[in-house]
């Protein structure tokens, strides 16, 4: 299988020298010949081969100086939104969504959150009304990250009222330049707005962009949320990569401040952070082809726990220079860096990791009910309509 | 991108049904009230059961190599034998004879000596411990001279037929292992934390070490190596005892009704029992990596690096699992009856055992330049 797949870079290599190659032009040929997400169906961008596979087209196109589709710039539409259209989507969704996502050309964001839905997602209150051939509809969003420099979203509104919460949501692929989008930016405890609140006033939206059937919204959205725990805890890292990477380097690069305290912690968090990624690796060997189950968000779990503990470790390190912050300037990046700017910003917005996608406490109610079997929650207001639980 | 080559952590077919043959030998021989009475002395669940595992299944001769009557058989097969036996806390010396013992003998330092004791040992017949304090770690041992004296809180002692002594040469120059059959030496068995694996002091004099042959010579890298693999793979039975720690845990309060309800459908409860099944996961990986990292052709570093890393996760999470079994099941878990203590007694006697994980730690620092702070 390898000898194929590296003979389909090398043509494509051949036919499309990235060198003289348009940017675009190169990402497209890439997703026709099926090396984009090598694990995805033929004719998608895929081969219908195991995800590990992806590691030598990968490698081999790095090597080449192939231009990148800039995952870091679109990490809700590959991580999330693809796997759910891949799942939900009919023919013509996969056809008309899937290419321009895995280029980058189509940046996406997740319309889930709103004021009065966070954990209890399934409660939330933005209506989608039957309009004509479509859907109207009307809302509020919130914690919306990238919505800036999205062109589209995945959206999940109530169509009805009249159902017990889970079973009135469907799910939408929403436009965002629709002039009923109103995007504004939300500042966060870094000081920079990476999420938006989002308004959203008669959007209006085709029936061809509802992802699987109306009232099975909750099915979807649980299908993408499974897929952003992975998406944020459990991508392949080579050894000592993100957080602890930055603390290794800091240690090493600066002697003097070392002390044993921190020395026996810092070994410790080494040790912590090897053991997860050998745990995503096993993960990824047992979902080698299959859908992310609620084993990802022991994943996501750890990971938060190990970002919040490495970057205020970090911060101690630097003693004196743990005082200060790089730039409190609001600024509504292009990007979701976890490990970027300076240590300051890295404990601060690693406070986030415990909260986006599932809080810590709504991870460990999922594994110990989906996993253990543990009876759930109470729940006052899973089988009486929706419109009749107080809020 | 490292993933192609990272090892297989899933278990094979072969593995499975060693898996189910191990149990299969636990179900019919290691009744858990029969192991409790070896803290009063009563041994006697554990001479069949070991005769099951080492003579019937060949389990003695896992490691050993099949010129010397073994299987040949690599950490991983081991692994999984280990995670089996934690999970029950069986009382028997396969750690410390068929891993540490068979290990230090099938070195390439052996002399002939070692072939005829490793055949013995491979096929069940006779069992031998090393004689360290078995809280020795890879890179802190100290051994006898010459001049023979005593070892305290030495493992397998008590089941063992001979004792392989390593004695350091009077210049200082380097470490032999000796042969000394159990006669020849003072045995002395002494009440342990962990009686499912009962320590001894062991005590030698310079006549039986200068009678005793030569089972390997300049040993002190063969030695640290076999502590190593034995770290790598007790983290194995670490992760079994972890994993049964959750699973009987979860299973209780499944059942146990409080206030009208099943208690495990308390959230403060559920959350602490999510966080055990996340370190058990993890242990297991951990572990499972570590002997895969072992069984392969990986860099010498690599095998020692994954075995610190394994030995001191697992050390911390079997602690943490055991004792909160302890405090979930409350006042049945204090009892003599309940199997609770067996791992808790037997998960704090492996935190120390071939070193603290403050000592894996510094393997660690060393292996990926994390340097300590400068003296002065
Ligand atoms: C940096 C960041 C980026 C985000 N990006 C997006 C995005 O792009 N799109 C999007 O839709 N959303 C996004 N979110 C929103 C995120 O999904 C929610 O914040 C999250 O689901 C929690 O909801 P909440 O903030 O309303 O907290 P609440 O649900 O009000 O929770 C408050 C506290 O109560 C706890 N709690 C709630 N329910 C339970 C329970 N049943 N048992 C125990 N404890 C409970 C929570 O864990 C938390 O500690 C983002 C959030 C952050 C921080």
């Amino acid at each position: 299988m390898s000898a194929e797949l590296r003979e389909r870079v090398a043509t494509l290599l051949a036919e499309h020298d990235p060198a003289a190659t348009d940017r675009l032009d190169f990402l497209r040929a890439r997703y026709d010949a099926g090396l984009a997400w090598v694990w995805f169906p033929e004719g998608l961008g895929g081969l219908g081969l195991a995800r590990a596979d992806q590691g030598i087209v990968d490698a081999l196109l790095a090597e080449a100086g192939a231009p990148s589709n800039h995952p870091e710039r679109n990490g809700i539409g590959l991580g999330m939104a693809a796997p759910t259209i891949l799942r939900f989507g009919t023919e013509e969704q996969k056809q008309r969504f899937l290419r321009p996502l895995w280029t980058g050309e189509e940046i996406w964001c997740q319309l889930f959150s709103e004021p009065g839905a966070g954990s209890d997602l399934a409660g939330l209150a933005t209506r989608a009304v039957p309009d004509g051939d479509g859907w109207m509809v009307n809302g509020q969003k919130v914690w919306t990250s990238g919505a800036h420099n999205a062109r589209l979203a995945i959206l999940v509104a109530r169509t009805d009222p009249d159902a017990p919460k889970h079973r009135g949501l469907t799910y939408f692929l929403c436009d965002m330049t629709d002039p009923g989008v109103d995007v504004r930016p939300l500042r966060q405890i870094t000081g920079e707005a990476e999420f938006n609140e989002v308004f959203l006033n008669d959007v209006r939206i085709p029936d061809s962009q509802r992802l699987g059937d109306v009232g099975q919204g909750w099915l979807v959205a649980a299908a993408t949320l499974d897929n952003e725990r992975v998406a944020i805890g459990g991508a392949a890292a080579p050894r000592e990569s993100g957080m602890i990477a930055k603390v290794a380097q800091t240690w090493r690069e600066q002697p003097e401040r070392r002390t044993a305290g921190l020395h026996e912690r810092l070994v410790e968090a080494w040790v912590d952070a090897e053991v997860a990624r050998v745990t995503g690796i096993r993960l990824r060997q047992k979902l080698a082809q299959g859908q992310p189950g609620p084993e990802g968000s022991a994943m996501k779990l750890v990971f938060a726990g190990l970002a919040q503990r490495l970057s205020g470790m970090e911060l101690e390190l630097l003693a004196e220079d743990g005082l200060r912050y790089s730039d409190w300037t609001m600024v509504r990046p292009d990007r979701v860096d976890f490990t970027g700017r300076d240590a300051g910003y890295r404990y601060l917005r690693a406070k986030g990791n415990s909260i986006e996608g599932g809080t810590s406490e709504i991870l460990r109610n999922v594994i110990a009910e989906r996993v253990l079997g543990l009876p759930g929650e109470h729940r006052v207001d899973k089988d009486v309509p929706w419109k009749e639980i107080p809020r | 991108m490292s993933t192609t080559m990272d090892p297989d952590l899933l278990p094979t077919q072969d593995d499975e049904d060693l898996r189910a043959a191990v149990r299969a030998v636990l179900a019919a021989h290691g009744d858990p009230t029969a192991v409790i009475a070896c803290y009063d002395g009563d041994r006697s669940v554990v001479a069949p059961l070991w005769r099951a595992l080492a003579v019937d299944l060949g389990l003695a001769g896992l490691l050993v190599a099949e010129e010397h009557g073994g299987h040949g058989a690599g950490a991983r097969e081991a692994a999984v034998v280990l995670t089996e036996l934690g999970a029950a806390v069986a009382p028997v010396p396969f750690l410390t004879s068929s891993v540490l013992a068979t290990t230090v003998l099938g070195s390439p330092a052996a002399t002939p000596a070692a072939a005829d004791l490793l055949a013995a040992l491979a096929a069940g017949e006779q069992v031998a411990a090393v004689v360290l304090p078995w809280s020795t770690g890879p890179d802190s041992m100290s051994v006898l001279t010459e001049q023979g004296g005593e070892v305290r809180s030495v493992a397998g002692a008590v089941e063992a037929d001979v004792l392989l002594v390593p004695v350091g040469s009077g210049d200082g120059s380097g470490v032999d292992v000796r042969a000394v059959p159990v006669d020849a030496a003072r045995v002395v068995a002494v009440p342990s934390l962990d009686m499912t694996r009962p320590l001894a002091d062991v005590t030698v004099d310079a006549a039986a070490l200068a009678a005793a042959p030569v089972v390997v010579g300049g040993a002190a890298e063969t030695l640290a190596d076999a502590l190593s693999l034995a770290s790598a793979l007790m983290a194995s039975e670490q992760a079994g005892l972890t994993r049964w720690c959750v699973t009987t845990t979860v299973g209780y309060l499944k059942e146990r009704r409080q206030f009208g309800r099943v208690l495990g459908g308390f959230q403060a409860l559920k959350h602490r029992l999510a966080d055990l099944y996340v370190e058990a996961e993890q242990a297991s990986a951990a572990a499972t990596w570590a002997a895969a990292t072992a069984s392969g052709d990986a860099d010498p570093d690599e095998v020692r690096l994954a075995a610190a890393v394994a030995a001191s996760y697992c050390g911390r999470v079997a602690v943490h699992a055991a004792e909160e079994t302890v405090q979930l099941h409350a006042g049945i878990a204090m009892t003599w009856e309940h199997p609770a203590h067996l791992a808790l007694k037997r998960a704090k006697s492996d935190q120390i055992a071939l070193g603290t994980a403050e000592h894996h730690h510094r393997i660690v620092a060393d292996l990926v330049d994390l340097p300590g702070p400068i003296a002065g």
